[in-house]
């Protein structure tokens, strides 16, 4: 028992220790690949980014719609459903729109990401670049993780426009809310310490869901279940992640 | 170690296992500088394993590879993406990368390595495509292409930038016999035209025998035999006959260690 719980502790220091590395090479590398490499990013920001857009605006529009609805109800009982447009936007803005898109995210682009390259390497294509003296990394890799960091925070601020324009409709449309009162209401509650914590979750939230999914990708085991197990790693790994540093953003910026 | 000038790429006493499992147990080979060599031996006896070793995807556990004289072991990682410019590798699947087409896959190391006009790669890739019949597939995706013409296409790719040594990792399994005689004829052809070296692994003993130079046997980690088709065929070694022959019987055994057969299936092993 005690051998497993070595050879255990042994692979998992070892696996960390790769990733590691892993994730310095692609901060090395991704400078030049912005420069050298812009068309390969641009079309990943629009693999990852533009193809996820009409998920990210539907849930976003449903969020937005039923934080207009709860809003309603229960500010109501205090006599302040004015405020229902404070609090969506609020909601959206620091909390809802980066996590709720980070998870999607995994859920669309991410999965996309670990399995077209774990497939890339099943059938020995990166092997190939490497055997034609091309950094699979820097050709492959680089390009999908930087178009994931791209797009991310994008499509952060796009699910909460529409998640906001979803609690108007809902909230002024046809709950009767002041209009007028629903936007005073929110320019007046929101800071830029709001929208700046939305930003850096974003951001953050985007670095850390592309590189798992490029790293699960990379380092999944060669065949079709082990790259089934990467794509499902990834959605795991990347929940989870999300949600600790979730955690940690909030708790600095109180 | 000095390497004279006939031989392009020499092993020398090479070990590496996998799994704790030995592949190979002091391997010697000699690849000749302009001819085809072949690499032959019974299914898992490391043949892809020994392309990967050449080409430095693995690192030997013991023993040395040299490539015109040059310990490959001994290489950073520039010098290596340099040696392996010279080479031209075609992968058993075709390794085609499925999210560019054909003209795009065959003009691939160019884009990377060269700052050629886009004209010229143009020209390049047509004259590689029309070489292996495939110019009229140019425009299209891998996926639409057959097992064959993937291979065709991986050819073209792997000689687009003139390599000195080409390798081909089994390249006539799963072949029709129409495509099998066109890579056979290929591999001769390019070999004596554009004076490279090849290196060939495959088990199909027939076409071996029409295109290669000399060819190794590899059996239990070690050279079994080397020669000529015309001497391996000739040979007296009951393990050569075997494999030259496809014979059921001899050194190599058809099964995997077992058991004995009645005690399992009566299922007094699991008792």
């Amino acid at each position: 028992m005690f051998r497993d719980i070595y050879y255990n502790v042994v692979d998992f220091v070892q696996d960390f220790g790769a990733f590691i590395l892993f994730s310095l090479r692609l901060i090395m590398y991704s400078p030049k690949a912005l420069v050298k490499r812009f068309g390969l990013v641009a079309a990943q920001v629009h693999n990852a980014g533009a193809l996820s857009l009409v998920i990210i605006m539907v849930c976003g529009f449903f969020v937005g719609a039923v934080l207009g609805l709860q809003g309603f109800s229960n500010l109501q009982r205090f006599n302040a459903e004015d405020s229902t447009g404070a609090v969506a936007a609020l909601s959206l803005v620091k909390e809802l729109g980066p996590v709720i898109t980070a998870l999607l995210f995994a859920g669309r682009a991410g999965t996309a990401l670990a399995s077209e390259i774990g497939l890339m390497k099943a059938t020995d294509q990166l092997s190939a670049m490497e055997m034609m003296a091309v950094n699979p990394i820097r050709r492959v890799v680089v390009p999908r993780f930087l178009g994931g960091v791209i797009s991310m925070p994008l499509l952060a601020a796009v699910f909460s426009c529409v998640g906001i324009l979803g609690a108007h409709i809902i909230g002024v449309g046809l709950l009767g809310i002041d209009e007028g009162s629903f936007w005073q209401q929110m320019q007046q509650a929101v800071t830029e310490k709001d929208v700046e914590e939305g930003i850096v979750k974003s951001i953050v939230f985007g670095v850390a869901a592309s590189l798992l999914a490029v790293w699960e990708g990379y380092s999944a085991i060669p065949t079709a279940e082990g790259v089934g197990r990467a794509t499902t790693r990834t959605v795991v790994l990347t929940a989870i992640t999300v949600l600790i540093f979730d955690f940690m953003i909030t708790a600095t910026y109180l | 170690m000095g390497s004279s000038s006939d031989t392009i790429i020499e092993i020398r006493d090479l070990h590496y296992s996998r799994a704790h499992r030995p592949i190979f147990k002091g391997l010697n080979v000699d690849i000749r500088r302009g001819e085809v060599t072949a690499i032959m031996g019974p299914s898992g006896t490391g043949k892809t394993t020994l392309l990967r070793l050449i080409t430095r995807q693995l690192v030997p556990d013991h023993g040395h590879i040299y490539i015109d004289g040059v310990d490959i072991s001994q290489l950073d990682q520039e010098e290596l993406y340099a040696l392996r410019r010279r080479f031209g590798m075609l992968f058993q699947n075709g390794a085609l990368l499925t999210d560019i087409s054909v003209f795009e896959n065959v003009a691939f190391p160019l884009r990377e390595h060269t700052n050629l006009s886009n004209r010229l790669i143009r020209h390049v890739v047509l004259t590689k495509l029309h070489a292996v019949g495939l110019r009229g597939a140019a425009d299209m995706m891998p996926q639409e292409l057959s097992g064959g013409m993937a291979r065709r296409v991986a050819l073209a790719r792997a000689m687009v930038m003139d390599p000195d040594i080409l390798i081909y990792d089994e390249p006539f399994v799963g072949l029709d016999p129409i495509s099998m005689g066109v890579i056979v004829r290929l591999v001769r052809r390019m070999n004596d035209a554009l004076g490279i070296s090849s290196i060939l692994v495959s088990h199909d003993v027939q076409e071996i025998s029409t295109v290669s130079d000399c060819s190794y046997l590899i059996s239990d980690g070690k050279v079994a035999a080397k020669g000529s088709p015309q001497e391996l065929s000739n040979t007296t070694s009951d393990l050569v006959k075997q494999f030259m022959y496809g014979m059921a019987d001899g050194p190599v055994a058809f099964h995997f260690d077992a058991p004995d057969y009645a005690e399992q299936l009566l299922g007094r092993d699991t008792e």
